[in-house]
């Protein structure tokens, strides 16, 4: 993928010749190309082409955090009933946009149509089962604490602010809601790193967030070799949390990006051996990963 | 006496009350706690330990090597296995009733031998640390047979052995914070207390024999900072507990990637401790001399950055130089001494060096008059005023009675000032408009934001860092989290 090769020739179904897409990144809300002026080819499980893609660079990943930061403060100080609303939304959109979505996943993911709309209707459900915890989750995380003395004391839970995201290299539309939605849906900010291989899940994704009232920046998407954007998200001082799973099966890729998290203390959700079964019921995990619990104290009766 | 009209000179003078040391039988050297017996080390040295209000030798202590590590990890695996793991909670409940029990009865005992150790004034081991040691016992002594109700699914099940390495600034009271939780839980553990501060964490020790523990489900190893390194990366170790520095702590989760060892990290920190200019002068000012004072500044999360709203700056600090001038520094078995002594050589040469940096960087400093001991370790409580958030005693932890005092004119400048540092511990907010206090505790980017208090801890209360002051929570339900396989 990394360097252009001769397109295949693809037999056009009709006369017509197609119009051959080149994709950009997401990032701050608009599509820039990559800093680096390049691109890369998406073929389909067989190899044959799809379209190009943006292969992102350092620049375009740090651009990306300082995207992020920005639309911090506003997206974790929404309220959590507007969050859940604009994570419902974009459930909404996703279904009108069904067909582009099932024609990827089947092609990026060498399946038959059939079972990538079972994908796709899995993922748009799971936009829908994690935009009602919004308004949840900090009931069931958070608690008062009866402390022995004369204080009022609770606890509850925050974003922990920009998250590093690793999207699954196979699941690339399920799996990547997976691993999105529970980071934003409590006001965190992401730059995610689309699968490599199969990213036109990713860059149509962010074609429905960038219609959707998800404000620009909460969601930032770089498509590229995640070896080498990681790196630099990893070490970047301004991110506060990495999760690995799209390095899962590379043990040691992914001990190299935890022992570079470490550098500035990031939360760091481990690589999984294998890539988790995305269909199975999710739990509470990905969501309690990327919270910081805030405790208050405040005298009673004084 | 003669009468001193010095401002900040208390009127009278105190004579001194000292508590007995009687109490406290010392042995002459200890050994290594390992399977539920006292060893000598196998390949490692010994150390003394020394009173740093005295400089006077308490008692050798051994330093555990790589072989000790592994036969304490081996006792903790072995009891984990056969006898902790497979014990029912409810009677895991039982022997930590039982410990919190002999602590209360040995509390004065433990008090005096921490405030020896330490150099911590009795007034705080005797009504802070040693009665939230017994408290932390008792709170997770009742979750050990309600663990399925803690909210972490129907069966969670512990982590195996949990090696945890702790600090010299609370000894004994962050010892219950590691075991407590841990065993609860059902962990066993292996447990390192600080090189210059082993003395209560082998009284300890004691405990859990007279409570009659099974032998190794507690492991007490002593030594620097080579033994907390062998502990850590102990292959046969499922999970680390830290309270420590920052750069420790960095270190720590470099050498643990790619383990699977879960991790909690509880770090430096340089709190701002806010005043708004509605704030009850007063109370706050008592708020600032405990949020720094309090154990000679040597927390954690002191409220080490005071931020003065600048319409009350003038009234605030003449107040509270007064206060300080009645602060009484000295033996720390008085019970009139309000500040202790500083807790080894080379915690004293950190503040007094930085302290230099911050004269050196263009910030006043002021301390009230006061006598110092001659022998051991001692610092005066210290102001610096004009202090920029570029100083670096503005942005590193100094761990010691040094408050930098820096003005902001809005709530929202104060945020960002207080916001702007890579720790995020705690903070103080000062002011008697609740919906201030609740605007600016939403945007403190702090673990414990304490509002018109400060330093009040409790079991229940769970406690950890944002951002470089780590991960992880201490305390309350949350605090199970760190020790389930979950």
């Amino acid at each position: 993928m990394s360097e252009p090769t001769r397109p295949r020739r693809r037999i056009p179904a009709s006369d017509r010749i197609d119009v051959r897409k080149t994709y950009k990144l997401f990032i701050g809300g608009g599509f820039p190309r990559s800093e680096s002026g390049r691109s890369y080819e998406v073929t389909d499980a067989r190899g044959r082409f799809l379209a190009n893609a943006a292969l992102a660079s350092r620049k375009d990943a740090r651009d990306a955090v300082v995207a992020a930061r920005k639309a911090f403060a506003d997206w974790s100080g929404a309220t959590a009933y507007n969050r859940g609303q604009v994570l419902y939304r974009v459930a909404e959109l996703m279904e009108g946009r069904r067909s582009q979505f099932v024609d990827e996943v089947a092609a990026g993911e060498g399946i038959t149509r059939p079972r990538a709309e079972t994908a796709v209707d899995a993922a748009v459900d799971r936009w829908i089962w994690y935009a009602g915890w919004a308004d949840k989750i900090a009931q069931v995380v958070g608690s008062t604490n009866p402390v022995a003395g004369p204080y009022f004391d609770f606890s509850l839970p925050e974003p922990t602010g920009v998250v590093a995201v690793l999207a699954p290299q196979r699941s690339s539309l399920l799996g990547l809601v997976s691993v999105l939605a529970p980071v934003i849906v409590s006001g965190n900010t992401v730059i995610i790193t689309a699968s490599a291989e199969r990213p036109l899940p990713a860059i149509t994704l962010s074609e429905v967030l960038a219609t959707s009232d998800l404000p620009g920046g909460v969601v930032n998407v770089l498509t590229g070799r995640v070896a080498e954007t990681a790196p630099w998200l990893a070490s970047h001082m301004d991110v506060n949390a990495i999760d690995l799973t799209g390095a899962a099966g590379d043990a040691e890729h992914a001990r190299q990006l935890e022992v570079a998290a470490a550098d500035n203390l990031k939360r760091v959700l481990r690589a999984p051996d294998t890539e988790p079964d995305w269909t199975l019921p999710p739990g509470t995990k990905r969501l309690t990963s990327h919270l910081e619990l805030k405790t208050v104290w405040h005298p009673i009766g004084v | 006496m003669t009468h001193d009209s010095t401002p900040g000179r208390s009127l009278f003078e105190y004579a001194p009350a000292p508590e007995s040391r009687a109490v406290v039988d010392l042995k002459p050297s200890y050994g290594l706690f390992i399977g539920g017996e006292f060893v000598e080390p196998t390949d490692g040295t010994t150390f003394k330990t020394v009173s740093p209000a005295t400089e006077e030798v308490l008692a050798e202590v051994s330093a555990a090597g790589p072989s000790d590590v592994d036969l304490a990890v081996a006792a903790a695996r072995r009891a984990y296995d056969r006898v902790w793991g497979p014990m029912p909670g409810r009677e895991r409940a039982k022997y930590l009733y039982r410990i919190a029990r002999i602590v209360q009865e040995r509390a004065r005992e433990l008090a005096v031998l921490e405030s020896l150790d330490n150099g911590k004034p009795i007034r705080e081991s005797r009504d802070v640390d040693i009665p939230l040691v017994a408290a932390y016992f008792f709170s997770y002594a009742g979750w050990a047979d309600k663990l399925e109700h803690a909210g972490f699914g129907s069966n969670p099940r512990p982590l195996g052995v949990a090696g945890q390495v702790i600090p010299w600034n609370f000894p004994l009271l962050m010892l219950a914070w590691k075991i407590a939780p841990a065993l609860a839980a059902g962990n066993t553990v292996v447990l390192k207390p600080a090189e210059t501060t082993p003395l209560t964490a082998l009284l300890f020790a004691e405990i859990c024999q007279q409570a009659d523990l099974p032998p190794g489900v507690v492991n007490i190893i002593t030594g620097a900072g080579e033994t907390g390194r062998a502990l850590v990366e102990h292959p046969g170790v499922d999970k680390i507990a830290f309270t420590g520095s920052t750069e420790v702590g960095k270190q720590i989760a470099r050498s643990v990637a790619g383990s699977g060892k879960k991790v909690t990290l509880e770090l430096g920190g340089k709190a701002a401790n806010i005043v708004l200019d509605d704030a009850p002068i007063d109370q706050a000012v008592e708020g600032i001399v405990n949020g720094i004072f309090f154990n000679q500044g040597h927390v954690c999360c002191a409220g080490s950055r005071l931020l003065v709203q600048e319409s009350i700056y003038d009234t605030l600090l003449d107040s509270l130089k007064r206060r300080l001038g009645t602060l009484r520094i000295g033996d720390p078995l008085d019970k009139n001494t309000d500040i202790g002594a500083i807790n080894s050589a080379e915690q004293l040469e950190r503040i007094r060096t930085l302290s230099e940096v911050g004269e050196a960087e263009g910030a006043a400093r002021w301390s009230p008059p006061c006598d110092l001991p001659d022998r051991g370790f001692w610092f005066p409580p210290t102001l610096f005023t004009g202090v920029s958030q570029a100083h670096r005693i503005a942005r590193e932890e100094i761990f010691g009675p040094v408050l930098s005092v820096l003005t902001f004119r809005t709530p929202a400048e104060a945020v960002d000032k207080a916001n702007n540092s890579p720790y995020g511990l705690s903070a103080g907010v000062w002011t008697e408009k609740g919906s201030r206090i609740l605007w600016m505790a939403a945007r403190l980017r702090a673990g414990v934001v304490w509002a018109n208090t400060f330093n009040r801890f409790d079991p229940t209360s769970p406690f950890g860092g944002y951002k470089e002051s780590g991960y992880g929570r201490e305390g309350g339900r949350h605090g199970l989290e760190a020790y389930l396989d979950v």
